[in-house]
């Protein structure tokens, strides 16, 4: 691989985020308590003084480094319209952000505002349950290699949702929130807290949009997934930001006693996405399960870092990544599944596939591990290859022309993943948007 | 030179009887006798160093050139700390010996060999292999090859098996031509100093259509403390030639620290294979950093059986670069980590044109705090059609402190490849072990033949009399390990 070396100093280490830019920040805040103001400038100050990453750096192998820039983007301004079209899923209830900032919504039944479930924005969070937002928020240490692009984030963070759900309380209905950047060169810090009490459950299903695929956008985004003892939470991201985006989104998930914790990653728009996952499970009966699929295009890339922390005895993590890459389109996936010295008992599993669908795609399989416990089954695997040919025979033999047959053999690439999924809906809805993204 | 005095550093006492075939017995190694050497450059590394290696070699100047540039390049490159473990900071290269030696020029039969040299040697078992199963052997103690020889019925053949201040003296037209070729000085900053200061290995030449019938072997003593051996191999198997190549090493087990760094270039041009097998067995003290990389030209085949029992740290990822269509090439490794051990060891395949395939099988075993890695690459670029990897790695944790880790990286291009990569990490099944101890067995015994089944499809690959022995070194290396 023959990539520039671009050394930190050439480039400019905070860009457009400097540090008038992070005082405008702070001025258009409603007022907020102390800490947090606290730790957002703390935030600006890592932020500005780490180095950007750099081709050497093994946590960013593989990726284009020279593509990375800080540079030609504004804080996003108030937005007065936004393309939202809900994909018909009845949900609990709904916020929509543009611009990093509220612009609809819709309440919870009364019901369940009176059983302790909480949907409301950050901002107001931080305000009405600061010691539950405080304990949760970014709460754990980036891990994967983009501290620089988290401590941005912490520091330009305007709004995002808070979902607490309270312990014991079942919500049968998803939570929507939706991300909307709008205008060129706009930057956008999109942000979900996810807190589910002892033996709930939840749905959250988060989509990031762009509202014109042709204008040069900016996220840095993050999330975190906190699951109290016994709770289960499902969450499905779709990213399907403009062509010209470059984003970055770290994803935190906590796992206590007995919990349960699904994710679904479905990636498909922006120039240059990298995001990071992390799953720690913290206590024995912990499972965390974390799926991705990409759909690559064009000169595209897409990279992937997760990591599996095993804490505790008798855990479980199961990650299934799949990319489908066409065109010039890049992916890079590297997993590390860590297994700590007492974490007996812990069985992790690893996969990465990728289905090779252009002679010009270029795939990149960092499968890692690290075990220091001796009692544990971990595998991992990892395959790169095109549509298998016995496969497409047997369906030309059938009477199906060749194109159909890739066809109905890529989505069936993706079916595998889409099963996870208990809710049919939502799976029927993210398979319709997977199909659209080959046809279009 | 002074007659020798013997000293025997290790514990337990040493019986010539049980091991019948050296270099693989941890303990086997553990002796060491006090030497006087003839040529010697002193500690530490710098470019008068580098003038004597030079010089007591008598060497073109070319080669001193040559020597002269690594360094500049060795130094120039920061240790890859970003990436390896943090124990490479304990080498200090000022207080390594480089060149140690009693003379250039090895001997051919036994009898010539300084009697203390021979004694090592024949205490290793290698004049009686020599006799049983090699065509050719070749003993480098410490610096330089003491002994070099090739059956009269091999070198007629055309075969040359020579050290490499030999070859680059009498054959430089063949050697020369490859040499630093298929790893450039500049690969890393271990094969940079390798380059400034390399010093015995093999140099083989097997001629157009020659299949040599026996394994060549060559066994690397190290001898003296703190000492840095540096050997470099080059073979070279010509259109349609075949050859097998073994090594082995010990040595005695020291307090300070001994680096061993050796560079091993192999090239099979069309139609030859080459087989490279390593057994190392050095002692728990010994830093070994070594590249190893073979060129497989069209419908050539290399295979490196690679098996890593002693060293403090090995660092190894022997690699095949498969430059002509059809080519093929394979890893077979197997490392066992004990206390104190770091075997960070694997395999690199660089696919360089259409329908070639490579395999890699590599198995690890951590006993007691030993840690095991896996490293890997695969690399498949654009528009090669037919290229095909399988990569399998296994790992077993015999104790709750054991440890192991998996890194490989994968780059396909293209829908016209194929590559697939698995890893496991898993104990020695309990229920195996329950039947085999309801069946009489002790839990140990159940437990050396639960470890020896997990590497026995490959132990198979070794020729005979180092599997049978690799098997007896498990037993050993699994006492008193279970519980």
């Amino acid at each position: 691989m023959s990539v520039p070396v671009l050394t930190s100093s050439a480039k400019s280490l905070v860009g457009s985020f400097t540090a008038d830019a992070f005082a405008a920040h702070l001025a258009s805040l409603p007022p907020l308590p102390a800490w947090w103001l606290e730790r957002k400038r703390a935030a600006f100050e890592r932020f500005s003084a780490l180095p950007m990453p750099v081709r050497t750096d093994e946590a960013w192998r593989f990726s284009n480094i020279s593509t990375l820039t800080l540079d030609g983007f504004t804080l996003a301004a108030p937005a007065s319209s936004v393309p939202h079209a809900p994909i018909g899923i009845p949900k609990a209830a709904k916020l929509v952000f543009a611009n990093g900032r509220l612009f609809s919504r819709e309440t919870l039944a009364a019901d369940l505002a009176q059983r302790g479930v909480i949907v409301d924005t950050l901002q107001n969070a931080l305000v009405q349950h600061g010691d539950l937002v405080r304990e949760h928020l970014l709460a754990q240490p980036p891990k994967l290699g983009g501290a620089k692009f988290s401590a941005l984030h912490e520091a330009f963070l305007t709004d995002g949702a808070f979902i607490y759900v309270p312990k014991g309380v079942d919500l049968e209905l998803p939570i929507g929130v939706f991300s909307y950047a709008l205008g060129d060169t706009t930057a956008v810090f999109p942000h979900t807290l996810v807190v589910a009490g002892e033996n709930s459950r939840v749905t959250v299903i988060e989509y990031f949009g762009s509202a014109n695929d042709t204008q040069a956008q900016f996220a840095a985004g993050a999330n975190d997934l906190y699951a109290g003892h016994g709770a289960q939470i499902t969450y499905v991201g779709k990213q399907d930001w403009s062509h010209r985006t470059l984003s970055f989104q770290s994803n935190s998930t906590v796992v206590r006693r007995d919990a349960r914790v699904q994710s679904l990653n479905l990636h498909l728009g922006g120039r240059q996405a990298r995001h990071e996952s992390l799953s720690q499970l913290l206590a024995p009966g912990a499972f965390s399960e974390m799926l991705a699929l990409t759909v690559a295009h064009d000169e595209q890339e897409f990279d992937q870092r997760t990591l599996q922390i095993h804490q505790a005895p008798n855990t479980k993590s199961d990650l299934l990544y799949k990319n489908a890459l066409l065109n010039r389109a890049r992916t890079i996936f590297s997993g590390l599944i860590i297994v700590d010295p007492d974490a007996q008992k812990t069985d992790a599993y690893q996969s990465n596939r990728n289905l090779m669908l252009s002679e010009d795609a270029e795939a990149n399989s960092l499968p890692g591990l690290e075990i220091q416990a001796n009692d544990v089954r971990c595998t991992h695997g990892a395959t790169s290859s095109r549509i298998d040919p016995e496969q497409e025979f047997y369906l030309q033999s059938r009477g199906i022309a060749k194109a159909a047959a890739d066809e109905l053999l890529t989505f069936g690439f993706f079916e595998e993943v889409l099963n996870r999924l208990t809710n049919d809906d939502l799976h029927a809805a993210l398979r319709t948007l997977i199909q659209t993204k080959f046809t279009k | 030179m002074k007659s020798a005095t013997e000293t025997v550093s290790s514990a337990p006492p040493f019986e010539e009887a049980a091991n019948p075939v050296a270099g693989i017995d941890q303990t086997k190694g553990d002796f060491q006798y006090d030497m006087t050497y003839e040529f010697d450059a002193g500690t530490g590394l710098n470019e008068k160093t580098v003038d004597y290696i030079s010089s007591v070699k008598k060497e073109a100047s070319w080669i001193r050139d040559f020597r002269h540039n690594a360094l500049k390049v060795f130094r120039s490159k920061p240790m890859p700390t970003h990436w390896a473990t943090k124990d490479l900071e304990n080498i200090n290269f000022d207080k390594i010996r480089y060149y140690l030696s009693q003379g250039q020029k090895p001997k051919r039969t036994w009898d010539e060999v300084p009697d203390d040299i021979k004694k090592t040697f024949e205490r290793l078992g290698i004049p009686e292999q020599e006799r049983k199963f090699l065509a050719g052997v070749e003993a480098q103690f410490d610096s330089e090859a003491a002994y070099s020889n090739i059956k009269e019925i091999v070198a007629k053949q055309g075969v040359i098996f020579a050290n490499s201040t030999e070859a680059l003296r009498e054959h430089p037209e063949i050697f020369r031509k490859f040499f630093g070729k298929v790893i450039p000085t500049g690969d890393n900053k271990f094969s940079a100093l390798n380059s400034a200061v390399f010093s015995g290995g093999s140099f083989i030449y097997v001629p157009k259509g020659v299949k040599v019938a026996q394994p060549l072997q060559a066994y690397f003593r190290i001898n003296a403390e703190n000492f840095g051996q540096f050997e470099r191999t080059l073979i070279i198997c010509d259109e349609g030639a075949e050859v097998t190549y073994m090594e082995g090493c010990t040595a005695p087990k020291f307090s300070t620290s001994t680096l061993h760094s050796a560079v091993v270039e192999l090239v099979a041009l069309k139609g030859a294979k080459i087989q490279y097998i390593t057994v190392q067995n050095w002692a728990n003290n010994v830093f070994n950093l070594v590249t190893k990389r073979g060129v497989a030209h069209e419908e050539a085949e290399i295979k490196w059986i690679d098996c890593n029992i002693g060293s403090r740290l090995t660092m190894k990822y022997p690699g095949v670069v498969l430059k002509g269509r059809k080519a093929r090439g394979e890893v077979i490794s197997i490392a066992l980590a004990n206390d104190g051990q770091h075997q960070d060891t694997g395999a690199k395949m660089i696919h360089a044109a259409d329908e070639t395939t490579s395999n890699i099988v590599a198995k690890s075993i951590s006993v007691g705090q030993g840690r095991s890695t896996y490293r890997g690459v695969v690399h498949i670029p654009k528009h090669l059609k037919g290229c095909k990897n399988n990569t399998e790695c296994d790992a077993l944790l015999i104790n709750t402190n054991s440890r192991t880790d998996t890194y490989p990286a994968i780059t396909i291009r293209g829908d016209r490849n194929y590559v697939q990569h698995e890893a496991s990490v898993s104990k020695v099944n309990e229920e195996m072990i329950f039947y085999m101890q309801q069946r009489g067995l002790t839990e140990g015994q159940a437990m050396s033949l639960a470890v020896n089944g997990f590497i026995n499809d490959l132990a198979r690959q070794f020729p005979m009399e180092y599997s049978v022995e690799l098997k007896r070194l498990i037993d050993l290396e699994m006492e008193g390990s279970v519980g």
